[in-house]
């Protein structure tokens, strides 16, 4: 275990999933948050629909995604002349769809409950409902930091999307899933299993941080 | 420049509000003119606090009309407001949920904090500025609502059973800041359970009953002869002698 963390190939492999992953889910959180808390506000036609699609497409699976991608951005894709195909860059438009859409629909939850309770009151201020979605996500802020986790979690973890999109090439777009599903195979079970740990652990950290973090916010703001 | 024109008087004209087949509001005409301060008066259902969110524009109505003087412009600063039995106070501290209903209103940037600060003042509140505003007490949580309508200014403000859940010391200090609002020419309409309120807050009482206005009615001789037999039986009702 030591001596894979302190393997630079090693270091290297983990700092990739890092940048993939929080990019993706920064990607996510720019597009995610803003349309949960705007089909939350708002009445619109369709919306049910909507909901009822976002929700299903927290379920999207990630081999599917990075298919969509890879099309996308192969050479005869429609932007293939971008030539990103395994790049990280493809890999962190592919984990960004896939979390979107999970972050829309569980912060749609989390701000339309709060906006029953905040309708008439932000209303009666004269608030208006363009107003409205960040003035709650700002209030929600604490809420909300569970739901970017669970993007994060969700994005750190996938191995299908950035297989296909990322092709995990050595010391390019290998990240800790792919290489753990490629040392499996090769039979490497140490170092596939030093990884593994590597991936719960950040995980398991971010998400007692976020806690601790949410806890004393609940403290300070009730 | 010249002074905007006044709000009121507001003229309702055979509102109606209606969830399916229910009339909550049936029928209601008034004018509410600036000055007395109104109390509504009327047992659990009569549609008293539907009347308040009619006038404030919470809701619309399903027949008739609910007119001001001057309207408010769509979208500009309101210059009525309402404080509810159960304040929405933001995740910001007392003084940042002043200054983010002044934000809304249009004040610039650099006089927030100082108005914010003379409203906190207002309702005696200044020591806890700093304070999270969800963590303060009823009282001082209802307080906060208060003085985020003092910052504003409002010519009418609406009141639903703010005193409801508090005890009487709280009960004392929040009619205080009514009173002074009124006294800073605020016009307040205030929906009340408590009898003793109105007579304290109320110079005329609106006596509504199953969405109907029965009486319209000096406080004092409201209390001594209501013109209607619903309000005769409802006061003999709440009066516990």
């Amino acid at each position: 275990m030591l001596v894979t963390a302190g393997d630079p190939k090693v270091f290297d492999i983990v700092l990739l999933s890092l940048r993939v992953s929080v990019s993706a889910v920064l990607i996510g959180c720019a597009i995610g948050l803003p349309l949960g808390a705007a089909i939350a506000v708002n009445e619109f036609r369709g919306r049910r629909t909507l909901i009822v699609i976002l929700n299903g497409l927290m379920g999207l699976p990630s081999v599917v995604v990075g298919l969509a991608v890879y099309l996308l951005l192969s050479r005869a894709g429609p932007l293939g002349e971008l030539g990103i195909l395994f790049t990280p860059a493809a890999m962190v438009i592919a984990q960004a769809i896939l979390i979107t859409p999970t972050l829309a629909a569980l912060s749609r939850q989390v701000v339309g409950d709060a906006w029953q309770e905040y309708r008439e009151q932000l209303r009666s201020l004269g608030e208006t409902k363009l107003g409205a979605a960040p003035t709650l996500l700002w209030d929600l802020r604490f809420s909300l930091l569970t739901i970017v986790l669970a993007g994060f979690g969700r994005a750190a973890s996938e191995v299908g999307a950035v297989m296909i999109v990322g092709g995990n090439i050595d010391g390019v777009t290998r990240v800790m899933t792919t290489a753990i599903a490629l040392e499996t195979s090769k039979g490497d079970l140490p170092l596939a299993l030093g990884l593994g740990f590597i991936l719960l652990a950040i995980v398991l950290a971010l998400n007692a941080g976020a806690y601790v973090v949410k806890e004393a916010a609940q403290r300070r703001y009730a | 420049m010249r002074a905007p024109l006044s709000l009121l008087p507001l003229s309702l004209d055979g509102v109606v509000f209606a969830v399916g087949a229910r009339r909550i509001v049936d029928g209601i005409s008034l004018r509410l003119e600036a000055g007395p301060r109104t109390v509504i008066l009327g047992p659990n259902g009569a549609g008293k606090s539907v009347l308040l969110r009619l006038c404030h524009g919470l809701l619309t109505p399903t027949a008739g009309t609910v007119a001001w003087n001057a309207p408010e412009i769509p979208g500009g600063p309101r210059r009525q407001a309402m404080v509810f039995q159960r304040p929405v106070l933001l995740r910001r501290s007392a003084l940042g949920n002043v200054r983010y209903a002044l934000k809304l209103a249009g004040v610039p940037y650099r006089q927030r904090e100082e108005r914010a600060l003379e409203a906190l003042r207002k309702v005696g509140l200044e020591g806890l500025a700093g304070h999270s505003a969800r963590v303060l007490s009823g009282g001082e949580q209802q307080r906060l609502a208060l003085a985020r309508v003092w910052a504003l200014h409002p010519e009418v403000l609406f009141l639903d059973e703010p005193t409801a859940s508090l005890d009487p010391g709280a009960t004392h200090e929040i009619e205080n800041v009514i009173a002074a609002l009124h006294a800073a020419g605020t016009k307040i309409v205030m929906v009340t359970h408590n009898l003793g309120q109105a007579r304290r807050l109320g110079d005329e009482i609106l006596f509504l009953h199953q969405g109907r206005l029965l009486e319209r009615t000096p406080v004092e001789l409201f209390f001594k002869h209501p013109s209607s037999s619903e309000a005769a039986r409802f006061l003999e009702g709440e009066l516990p002698w």
